[in-house]
């Protein structure tokens, strides 16, 4: 059985392709959406190597938690220039690595909140929300104590396994503060299942097996503009609701680090603005001059935003978590 | 092991032990550098001590229902000869080539809320059931075990000598003589080491568990492992979760080897068995019984995912495509190594060393994440890992499923050593003509089936791609995940059955090959 082996062997090596160019090379790290066909990094990498004359590498490390503790692993080694896909409720934890060097880009920002973060640049944002369908529950809940006294099901993410999941613990101790064990423990029952990520949660809820579903107020807008599906919507809830940020930031390590600098102001530069919309199915951090792409006029817009700083939510963390298993373990 | 018929203990030889160490090295390796970077073990909290017996429960509860299923199934399926049988055994085999989250979608078309159980129970005026719970991870694992374990106990059944049915023919056995005398021989041998098996893949069980099982609740070892790897950074505690569990494992298999018997038949002309004793009216329509039930249990889901996926098959992108010529590619390789190191080590514990085989088990003991994570510290200060993806994932893939190879080819190897091993000796046969003219025909069915299997699963994993991760280069698992995560779950469902379909004929047309060669 030799020649298998070594059949297998070469193989092995020949499916390692080099890389190898004359050109600079800048490599962002990013999760794994970002890279797909059906994801921004195509419109993004072709936009920007045609001005920067340089190839840019985008490699894609499953989600946005992912992203940071494999950075942690590779540390000051790592070969990534530029990290983007970290959210709000990572940053503190980000920064506290000492990894990231202060951007210096400047943009105008169309965010519901000021931004200052020295560290990290956004590149859009989102409100979390439940998405139902239209038809199937016309009048959907307006409020979290709606909801718990509600007989709907609902599906959520897993905190400790998904960014979404995380974000809605921060909604609810946002909204609810000391009171949030409370709700948790009235919504325990309307909770179907909770699964490890997003895709899995949104698989479930368009397969019909539960009435909402954890998502983003933009995601109604994939089904009208990509499918011409006007039935889903976002409920709006009248405690406001968690916004999710998601920003890039250059390593301190990174020899190209004005390079890495031009793709982030390109990264909240109208073109790459204008593709996030309907690849990332979130809203742009700078609306771009034509605007949004039509559709998005058609979303609901909370009434209010709810954001903790990033060291805010790194202190809540861990506590809110408890609380959470507590309710949901019972 | 070899009582029965002692020969000078031998020394171990060379192409096991090399085996041995190159999976020994490769999963021990990795977990030794988890450890080694987090600077040591750390202490576990109260939540993974409910983890550990949650998994430890749900683990024994898969494993004990899936073996005690496959009994009577892999029975039934042994002495029955009907039109489309073999069509069928490949076809029952498909839940367990599926990467878990179709499963789980697959498992919900037919049991979820929405599903035709429900749609069934509430068109009678009856009470839904509810999935969601304990109930469901064991539902949800049976389904995708089930096929593993009847597949192992059908390798156990189809190795009695069709002269020993005769002979008890001849001296007028009735079916609980046979059940006493035949078949309890084989499933003391085989049983043991398949609930061991369905118990260790159940062990590391996530996804499905989480999403199946309702919520926290259900939260499994391996996820705890992910919580201290992406939540926490918390890298002793992740490294002593997997010390956990590599310590529950190797109690596992220690248990499964004290209950084991080698069944020692004697060798035959390998045909095919009759079964002129269980021929009876009764015994006839509780197999078709058998037959039906699991047929219907396992191809339910399979059908929600095919029926799912067909109408947007034919519109498939371009890069779903390449990703399918990845993933051959990369279940080709992965089984080319699995069955030569598989081989090594089976030959290896039929001579004598049994030991050795149990390295063939260690796969299964360490975390997938863990191994991932520490092949990728192995890795990361020589090269760029994401250059490696594929590699990387070949090379995971084909120790994944080296463990249900070796437990596939262990039985065979033994009886041909016990039947043919002496002759071979004093014929003087060695080397490379002994592989030729004994080891390989003897074992030709089995390593067949381990080749199958390798490919297949293979093809369909996930986990550690995703870890390497690439510039463009994803295998079809991940492509699916993608285009789930991008809103597309039609074409993610089309994904799913394309993949469903390559799993399926890479298994089929290795699998044929060895059928071939021993007529089953």
């Amino acid at each position: 059985m030799k020649y298998p082996t070594l059949a297998a062997g070469c193989l092995i090596v020949a499916l390692a392709g080099p890389a190898s160019a004359e050109v600079p090379v800048l490599t962002v790290y990013t999760y794994d959406s970002f890279v797909s066909k059906w994801g921004p990094g195509p419109a993004i990498e072709a936009g920007f190597e045609a001005v920067c004359g340089c190839d840019l590498r985008l490699v894609g490390h499953g989600d946005g938690a992912a992203l940071l503790a494999r950075l942690r692993l590779e540390g000051v080694r790592s070969p990534a220039d530029v990290v983007l896909g970290l959210d709000t409720n990572l940053t503190a934890a980000a920064a506290a690595t000492g990894l990231f060097a202060p951007h210096g880009v400047e943009a105008a920002y169309d965010l519901p909140i000021a931004w200052d973060d020295p560290l990290f640049v956004p590149y859009d944002w989102g409100y979390f929300a439940f998405v139902h369908d239209r038809a199937r529950l016309p009048a959907p809940p307006a409020s979290f104590p709606e909801l718990a006294a509600s007989d709907l099901t609902v599906i959520v993410q897993d905190p400790r396994s998904s960014t979404p999941g995380l974000g809605l613990l921060m909604w609810v101790k946002a909204a609810y503060g000391d009171g949030a064990a409370d709700i948790w423990r009235a919504l325990a029952p309307r909770i179907l299942t909770v699964t490890p990520g997003w895709s899995e949660a949104y698989g479930l809820f368009l397969a019909g097996e539960a009435d909402m579903v954890l998502s983003y107020t933009t995601s109604p807008a994939y089904h009208l503009i990509a499918e011409g599906d006007d039935g889903k919507a976002a409920a709006m809830f009248e405690e406001g609701h968690y916004m999710q940020v998601e920003v890039a930031g250059i390593l301190a390590h990174s020899p190209r680090g004005d390079l890495a600098a031009d793709f982030l102001r390109y990264l909240t530069g109208p073109e790459a603005q204008a593709a996030l919309p309907t690849t990332n199915w979130m809203y742009p951090a700078v609306t771009p001059e034509g605007g949004l792409p039509a559709g998005f006029e058609t979303l609901a817009v909370p009434a209010k935003a709810l954001l903790f700083t990033p060291e805010q939510a790194a202190a809540l963390r861990d506590a809110a978590l408890a609380e959470w298993l507590a309710a949901l373990s019972r | 092991m070899d009582a029965a018929c002692p020969r000078p203990a031998a020394r171990p030889p060379a192409p096991a032990l090399a085996a041995a160490a190159v999976v020994a090295a490769l999963t021990l390796g990795p977990l030794a550098a988890v450890a080694v970077v987090a600077g040591g073990a750390g202490a576990p909290g109260p939540a993974d001590w409910a983890a550990l017996r949650f998994t430890i429960l749900q683990a024994a509860l898969s494993a004990g229902l899936s073996v005690a299923l496959a009994v009577p199934l892999a029975r039934a399926l042994a002495r029955r000869r009907f039109p489309g049988r073999r069509a069928l055994i490949t076809l029952l085999g498909a839940p367990f080539l599926l990467p878990t989250v179709v499963a789980a979608l697959g498992i919900l078309a037919v049991f979820g809320r929405r599903g035709l159980v429900n749609e069934g129970l509430a068109a009678l005026g009856l009470p839904a059931v509810q999935i969601y719970g304990l109930q469901g991870v064991v539902v949800a694992h049976v389904f995708l075990n089930l096929p593993l374990a009847t597949r192992l106990l059908l390798l156990g059944w189809l190795a009695i000598p069709a002269e020993r049915f005769r002979l008890a023919a001849a001296l007028g056995f009735r079916p609980a003589d046979i059940a006493r005398h035949l078949e309890r021989p084989v499933l003391r041998a085989v049983l043991p080491g398949a609930a061991a098996t369905v118990f260790l893949i159940c062990l590391s069980s996530f996804t499905v568990a989480l999403i199946l099982g309702g919520g926290p609740r259900a939260t499994t070892l391996e996820l705890a492992i992910y919580q201290a790897f992406r939540f926490d950074f918390d890298l002793p505690r992740a490294a002593a979760l997997a010390l956990a569990q590599l310590g529950l494992c190797a109690a596992a298999l220690a248990a499964a080897a004290r209950v084991a018997l080698p069944a020692a038949f004697g060798p035959g002309l390998d045909r095919v068995a009759g079964w002129q004793a269980a021929d009876s009216p009764g015994a006839r329509a509780g197999d078709a019984a058998v037959i039906a039930l699991g047929a219907a249990f396992l191809l339910a889901p399979l059908g929600a995912v095919v029926a799912a996926g067909l109408p947007r098959l034919a519109g498939l992108p371009p890069e779903v495509w390449r990703a399918a010529a990845r993933s051959l590619v990369v279940a080709l390789a992965a089984a080319g190594l699995t069955v030569t190191l598989a081989l090594a080590l089976a030959v290896g514990a039929a001579r004598g060393a049994g030991h050795l085989a149990l390295a063939g088990a260690l796969p299964l003991a360490v975390s997938p994440l863990v191994l991932g994570t520490g092949l990728f510290l192995l890795v990361f200060p020589l090269a760029d890992p994401s250059g490696w993806a594929l590699p990387a994932t070949a090379l995971v893939n084909a120790l994944m499923a080296l463990p249900f190879a070796v437990r596939a080819l262990e039985p065979a190897a033994r009886a041909a050593e016990a039947d043919f091993g002496r002759l071979a000796d004093s014929l003087g046969m060695t080397g490379r003509a002994r592989l030729r003219l004994l080891t390989l025909p003897r074992l030709a069915r089995p390593l067949a089936f381990a080749a199958g299997l390798s490919a297949a699963l293979s093809a369909g994993d996930l986990g550690v791609v995703t870890l390497f991760a690439g510039t463009g280069g994803a295998t079809l698992p991940l492509e699916v995940f993608r285009l789930m995560g991008a809103y597309r779950m039609t074409d993610a469902a089309a994904a799913a059955l394309l993949l469903l379909a390559l799993s399926l004929a890479l298994f089929w047309a290795l699998d044929r090959g060895g059928r071939g060669r021993a007529a089953a």
